[in-house]
């Protein structure tokens, strides 16, 4: 398999803006830059995660990607296909390779369709299998992800949010996607039910080489859950890495903040955890500010930063970050600082 | 050990429902000292947040009904006291955070309002002293630019400000006890940074004591001096935090604990599965004999579906309720 096989989700200068109402007849129109210019690759088997706070874009870039709202600008393709040109017809039948598992699992499922014909509707819709043999694979999904089968029968109030969750993941699996936006799956949930929901999702992936798009805001799911993290803020990715160099080695000044702001139930970590703080909200997406958006609740900031607009550059082995201050040799302003201190 | 502020003695709450009474809280005991913070854990429907409403007399009777017990501000009897006690106990003497500081905000006064509320209702303030102390809260929660934004209303502020406005009128009278339920779950992880610094700062300069409900064992580690687990509606371990965090006792605390990714600094290449504490938690209307934890407890034997066991000490201050811990003991 070459190298382009092998990447499923390719997103390119994707942007998504949203139209303001003006707000008198000869106002300014303005626009909300909800994804403003924002690359990766996700490979085939893998998980991608993007995070950050809310209001950065991570779930419009998940939406966008599902094509559930409208692109300003920006290329993706999945496998061959390409996903912007797709209209009408044709984007329908696409739909059954991407699927969306939700963040909230009590809005997500009809209240009124008993809980085997909510996983047997997206087969019905996209023609899956033969009608006949629709049931057997909705009971096969049921044991898969973990409800009996006499489960079918009943409707989404009579199970608990862990057990609608695996609705809506046998629901997301039914028409045998390649690529699963899996958004927020487990922050409405209970932290015991959490850990049940992770290790379905992974021993899934395992089993039908799921190509995962993570987004969540809690870092400590992401560590467990992704193979590479893409950190956004205000609609940008600041840094882009896999699992292990971007939890040792955080080179942007937002992904270090974002991370030790993090409680830790470990004693000895907090300890010896370089704390800092960020003060304030980040900045208004309609009207944005020249040069880097974080500049403005950066500690380090330069008067470099507040003129130019840095652009994510790779630093070594895949680890990409978006600041002026990380020298070519990968050494973050955080460390700097360390060291004349 | 300082003196105690706030004590909780034998609370039972119960509530009247279909299928029978169910004991919402049972035989629970807390000790609050000033200026101390307590974390109360434990997932939804384990009682935490019953606790509270029942400190601050906010328990709806009917359905519900306090069965037993004694809450005891000082040397006062908050469940004798009357209505009209119980208002000026309220926001005056413990006051309460509620986690979602969209819906809990009134959405048309401005905050300084509601905030002057507090003061002029309490303490009998004018009007104008009245907004000067919500100003004045305002500047102590940190709000950048509090002569404009006091005017200003919910919708036009973030979730975080939000948040500062609820802690604002908590603290505008200065309470001796604040109950933060679930303060930051809807809150960014940078924003709840912001909280926690500023509620521990706020605790050290006017000796308030803290009761924190969470379920992020990673907020107690960073709040809390003692942490109270509940399931079911029962105290089932308490302990100092780093006892709870280090030497957890009881299976269900040890699953809680290991049940979250935690976020570490050097993470290994494998994955392995997360720990699973398996099923839900119980409806307290159908609660056996046994253990409350007993059915999703992978060492439950006989003894633990039948009897249900006594809370035991293991060490100075940490006390347990499980036969396990109990046969260890003896063995």
């Amino acid at each position: 398999m070459s190298d382009h096989d092998d990447i499923l989700l390719e997103v390119a200068n994707l942007k998504v803006y949203f139209q303001l109402p003006r707000k008198h007849l000869f106002a300014k129109a303005s626009q909300v830059h909800a994804v403003d210019d924002v690359s990766f690759q996700v490979k085939r088997g893998t998980t991608l995660g993007i995070v950050g706070e809310s209001g950065s874009g991570k779930t419009t870039t998940a939406m966008a990607v599902m094509r559930l709202t409208p692109i300003t600008a920006g290329k993706m393709r999945l496998g061959d296909t390409d996903l912007v040109a797709l209209a009408g017809e044709d984007l329908r039948q696409a739909r059954a390779r991407m699927q969306i598992i939700f963040q909230d699992p009590y809005s997500s499922l009809n209240p009124r369709v008993r809980a085997g014909a909510i996983v047997r509707e997206p087969m019905d819709l996209m023609h899956i299998g033969d009608p006949g043999e629709r049931d057997g694979r909705v009971a096969d999904l049921f044991g898969k992800v973990g409800l009996r089968p006499e489960q079918q029968a009943l409707f989404p109030h009579q199970f608990s949010g862990g057990q609608r969750q695996r609705i809506g993941v046998a629901r997301a699996l039914a028409t045998q996607p390649e690529l699963v936006v899996c958004d927020e799956p487990v922050s409405a949930l209970d932290v015991a039910i959490q850990a049940q929901i992770l290790n379905l999702l992974r021993a899934l992936q395992e089993e039908f080489g799921l190509t995962y798009l993570f987004i969540s805001h809690d870092l400590g799911v992401v560590q467990y859950m992704c193979d590479e993290i893409a950190v956004m803020y205000l609609g940008q990715i600041v840094e882009h890495a896999d699992r292990i160099s971007l939890f040792t080695e955080p080179l942007h000044p937002y992904t270090w903040a974002l991370l030790s702001a993090v409680p830790s139930a470990d004693p000895a970590a907090r300890e010896q955890a370089d704390r800092i703080r960020l003060e304030g909200d980040p900045p208004s997406p309609i009207d944005l500010p020249p040069g880097c958006r974080f500049a403005s609740r950066c500690p380090f900031a330069e008067a470099r930063c507040v003129a130019e607009t840095p652009a994510l550059r790779p630093i070594r082995n895949g680890h990409a970050v978006a600041c002026h201050l990380v020298s070519a040799d990968g050494v973050p302003p955080q460390r700097r600082a360390e060291a004349t201190a | 050990m300082a003196e105690t502020l706030l004590s909780v003695e034998g609370l039972r709450v119960e509530f009247k429902t279909r299928d029978g009474i169910a004991k919402v809280i049972d035989n629970l005991s807390i000790s609050l000292a000033r200026g101390e913070t307590l974390g109360i854990v434990g997932e939804s429907g384990c009682g935490k947040s019953m606790t509270a409403l029942s400190i601050m007399g906010l328990v709806p009777i009917p359905p519900g009904r306090i069965a037993d017990g004694r809450i005891l501000l000082d040397d006062e009897d908050l469940l004798q006291a009357d209505e009209r006690r119980m208002r000026q106990v309220r926001g005056n003497e413990i006051s309460m955070i509620f986690q979602e500081p969209m819906t809990s905000l009134n959405p048309v006064y401005s905050i300084g309002n509601q905030i002057a509320e507090t003061a002029r209702l309490h303490e009998g303030l004018s009007r104008a002293d009245a907004m000067n102390r919500a100003l004045e809260m305002l500047l102590a929660v940190g709000i950048p630019a509090a002569e404009k934004r006091i005017h200003e209303f919910p919708h036009q502020m973030s979730g975080g400000m939000r948040q500062r406005v609820m802690i604002a009128m908590a603290l505008a009278c200065k309470p001796r006890v604040l109950i933060a339920d679930e303060p930051t779950t809807a809150l960014d992880v940078t924003v709840q940074a912001q909280i926690f610094d500023l509620l521990n700062d706020l605790k050290q300069k006017t000796g308030t004591a803290i009761i924190m409900i969470t379920h992020d064992m990673g907020a107690i580690a960073e709040m809390a001096q003692r942490v109270v687990v509940m399931y079911a509606g029962r105290i089932i371990e308490q302990a100092d935090v780093t006892q709870i965090l280090t030497d957890p006792q009881h299976p269900y605390t040890q699953g809680l604990i290991r049940c979250v990714p935690h976020l570490t600094q050097n993470p290994s290449v494998e994955r392995p599965p997360l720990l699973e504490i398996p099923g839900v938690v119980p409806a307290l209307s159908q609660l056996g004999q046994g253990c409350a934890f007993a059915p999703r407890c992978q060492y439950a034997d006989a003894k633990c579906r039948a009897e249900m066991p006594p809370s035991a000490a293991v060490d100075s201050g940490h006390e347990v309720a499980c036969w396990l811990v109990e046969r260890e003991a003896a063995a």
